[in-house]
């Protein structure tokens, strides 16, 4: 019997289209434009100006507080201007913008692909590489990598699992960096391991990868301390609170971050930063994204410097197809549709799914008939239902009752309604209220 | 619901059909009239939540039943059952049980003489259900002992070679349909293996006690509609609670009350009254009992 989490999930169709195409690095652009908050936590603060002249991996936006990280350029070049622009979440927002001139890399960066297993630095040297590279949480969140490492006083991290599930549907661009990257990921899981000081870590996987659960299994034999573990295929497995209960069987506390059971989640493709960061001096300025879809010629998985427009990638497909109805920055299921292919690759950016206008539709919805659907594929034993008619009813404090901030927003309840009710729509309309008169309270 | 119904029409003859194409249609129109015409919104007949309710009724008549009394039977259903709360989604009662109960009362003497066996090419003969021919057998002080001697056998019971409504009769066949739902996922194990499980273990407590006076609780398993009910109508995804535990607790209830009206009350079968009472407390269980939340304590 193959792990996975207790309660609730869905299996939504797979959809793996660009699952083995090797990773091709997409051409460098004209121009970028990099938001400066591509993180949860306050925004960074440029520290460039216009007409600066930058090369690649230089910092141009610094940390502006704990839980915030530094930018890096991801092209060599002039900086055209600093202004709004809109980035994945469709409003405008602060970013840099760059005309891109040659290709020339920070001296001290180690550009070469030989492996580098050894490392000498101790747990908080680690710490402030990672903090200095800019790396976040690189499977969607991107919580700074860095506020993680260094638990609460009074908890302790027991064990570092790294998210290698990929449970949404048609990505795979964390699957074929596990492929192509097995042994670079094993040393940064090390780096990582030594940063928390953790004796243990196991890599999840989706039983759907059996090829990356093989060669890491492999692999992981001369690493100490790392495991790989099979799980079974569910959605959303990738959730941080569902991993942690398929891999070790703990539930984290309701309202409680997962150190609170000992563990820290991070992501393969952080993972890989964290090793480029320390072993080559390389900070996080370029990502593997997976661009696919249906109807799109050539699905496939890209290498891809951050502030690229989504448009440069669509072209790298083969252009826009036809019919397409929406283009969605992330997977399906979690995803938000772009308002403009000009929205360029963050940190957090996984993948480019273009949706066919027949799929893209939203489906007329009808009365709730109680069929309890919702409930029981609920991963986090909420009641999507109740949920949905507190948030439209404005009915905040009873929604807060019913821990509507426990929510993780999979969308689980959404997919699987037979009345296409638009569920977690509601849910996060009144989960946005309900947080922000938490916040308030505690002032 | 087509193989019991399929049965049916093997025992009852065409009758059978007859009450069912009846219901079904009589349905689907007051659901069309009442929404175009009083609710003035769009007919939503196409849903087929109408269609069921019709069946369901169909099922829970004798098959020699009037048509004018099917139609009123679909009325009450569909116009006091369920559009009065506001249609589907919205009403507290199930409402095919609302209509079967409103004939109940309203043509005790219709709604159960039972035909049997039609298929000697006689006309139909009607007899009592088995749970009847017990309850006034044991009003009369006779023991079961002697009554068993005019009840079908286990077999005759579970393949519907008795008396009773159009959909009841042939428990294997519900049980099949049962399966057929679980394994599709149209409905959870919950409900109904609580119903069973709970009549099956009252009903064994009170034979084990005294079986002169209590008749082995097979024949409440598979007659009286318990099946049925269990299966087809406590299910009802509307008017049943919303989560494992609320349905077991529902389900349990179920079972307690069909056999305290079967032992105690003055009607010889009693599940569907018991859902109507449960479907009542439906509200308050959803409100009390919540599924387990990850992380809670």
């Amino acid at each position: 019997m193959l792990k996975t989490f207790k309660i609730g999930g869905v299996h939504p169709p797979e959809n793996k289209l660009s699952a083995g195409k090797k990773i091709e690095i997409l051409p460098i652009p004209k121009t970028v434009f990099i938001p400066v908050a591509q993180h949860i936590g306050s925004p960074s603060t440029a520290v460039v100006n216009k007409g600066d002249v930058v090369k690649t991996g230089q910092i141009i936006a610094k940390s502006s507080g704990f839980v915030s990280t530094n930018i890096h350029s991801s092209v060599s070049g002039k900086v055209k201007k600093i202004d709004l622009s809109p980035d994945s979440s469709g409003y405008p927002k602060q970013g840099i913008f760059i005309d891109v001139e040659g290709d020339e890399w920070m001296e001290e960066i180690n550009r070469s692909s030989d492996l580098v297993k050894e490392f000498n630095l101790d747990g908080p040297q680690i710490v402030q590489k990672i903090q200095e590279a800019g790396i976040v949480g690189m499977g969607g969140a991107t919580f700074p990598t860095h506020v993680k490492l260094v638990p609460p006083k009074g908890m302790k991290a027991e064990i570092l699992l790294i998210n290698g599930v990929e449970c949404e549907p048609y990505l795979t661009s964390d699957h074929q960096l596990m492929l192509e990257k097995a042994d670079e990921i094993l040393v940064g899981t090390q780096l990582l391991m030594k940063a928390m000081n953790v004796e243990k870590a196991a890599i999840g996987i989706e039983n759907n990868k059996t090829n990356a659960i093989q060669l890491l299994t492999d692999k992981a034999k001369s690493y100490k301390g790392i495991s790989v573990v099979p799980l079974k295929v569910k959605y959303p497995q990738g959730g941080e609170k569902q991993l942690i209960k398929a891999v070790t069987g703990r539930e984290v506390p309701s309202g409680g971050l997962p150190i609170a059971v000992g563990a820290v989640v991070d992501n393969v493709g952080t993972a890989f930063a964290v090793y480029e960061a320390i072993q080559k001096n390389k900070p996080l300025f370029e990502r593997v994204v997976t661009v696919t879809g249906k109807e799109v010629k050539k699905p496939s998985n890209f290498k891809v410097r951050i502030g690229t427009a989504t448009s440069e990638l669509i072209e790298a497909v083969g252009g826009l197809p036809e019919n397409t109805g929406k283009i969605i920055s992330g997977g399906p299921m979690m995803g938000r549709a772009i308002t403009s292919p000009d929205i360029p690759v963050t940190k957090g950016t996984s993948g480019i799914l273009i949706m066919p206008e027949t799929e893209a539709k939203r489906k007329t919805y009808m009365e709730c008939i109680r069929c309890s659907r919702c409930v029981s594929v609920c991963p986090m034993g909420l009641e999507p239902f109740l949920l949905m008619t507190l948030g439209q009813k404005q009915i905040f404090d009873r929604a807060e009752n019913e821990k509507v901030m426990d929510c993780i927003e999979c969308g689980s309840c959404s997919y699987t309604c037979p009345s296409n009710r638009p569920l977690l729509d509601y849910i996060r309309f009144g989960k946005a209220k309900v947080g922000a008169i938490i916040r308030t309270r505690k002032k | 619901m087509i193989p019991a119904l399929l049965w049916s029409v093997f025992v009852f003859g065409l009758d059978a059909l007859r009450v069912t194409l009846i219901a079904v249609v009589a349905c689907l129109a007051f659901e069309f009239v009442i929404q175009k015409y009083l609710m003035k919104i769009k007919p939503m007949i196409t849903d087929g939540s109408a269609l069921v309710t019709g069946i369901l009724l169909a099922f829970n008549v004798p098959a020699n039943i009037p048509w004018w009394i099917i139609v009123i039977g679909a009325l009450a259903s569909i116009g006091i059952g369920k559009l009065s709360f506001g249609g589907l989604g919205s009403n507290i009662f199930n409402p095919a049980l609302v209509g079967r109960v409103f004939l109940l009362i309203s043509f005790p003497v219709q709604m159960t003489s039972w035909p049997v066996n039609n298929r000697s090419g006689i006309d139909a003969v009607t007899s009592a259900t088995p749970l009847g021919i017990i309850k006034e057998g044991i009003s009369n002080g006779t023991p079961i002992s002697e009554i068993s001697k005019s009840l079908p056998s286990t077999v005759e019971m579970l393949f519907g070679e008795i008396g009773g409504s159009i959909g009841e009769i042939s428990a294997i066949l519900l049980i099949l349909g049962g399966l057929y739902m679980l394994f599709t996922k149209v409905i959870t194990w919950h409900i109904p293996v609580s119903i069973i499980v709970s009549v099956g273990l009252v009903a064994g407590a009170f034979w084990l006690v005294n079986p002169e006076v209590y008749i082995n609780p097979v024949y409440h398993l598979f007659t009286g509609g318990l099946m049925l009910g269990a299966i087809f109508m406590a299910t009802d995804m509307v008017s049943s609670p919303m989560n494992p535990k609320g349905q077991m607790i529902y389900g349990v209830g179920i079972g307690l009350i069909t056999i305290s009206i079967r032992l105690f009350g003055a009607y010889p079968e009693g599940i569907s009254f018991a859902i109507l009472i449960m479907n009542a407390f439906t509200p308050l269980i959803n409100t009390y009992i919540k599924p387990k939340r990850f992380g809670g304590k």
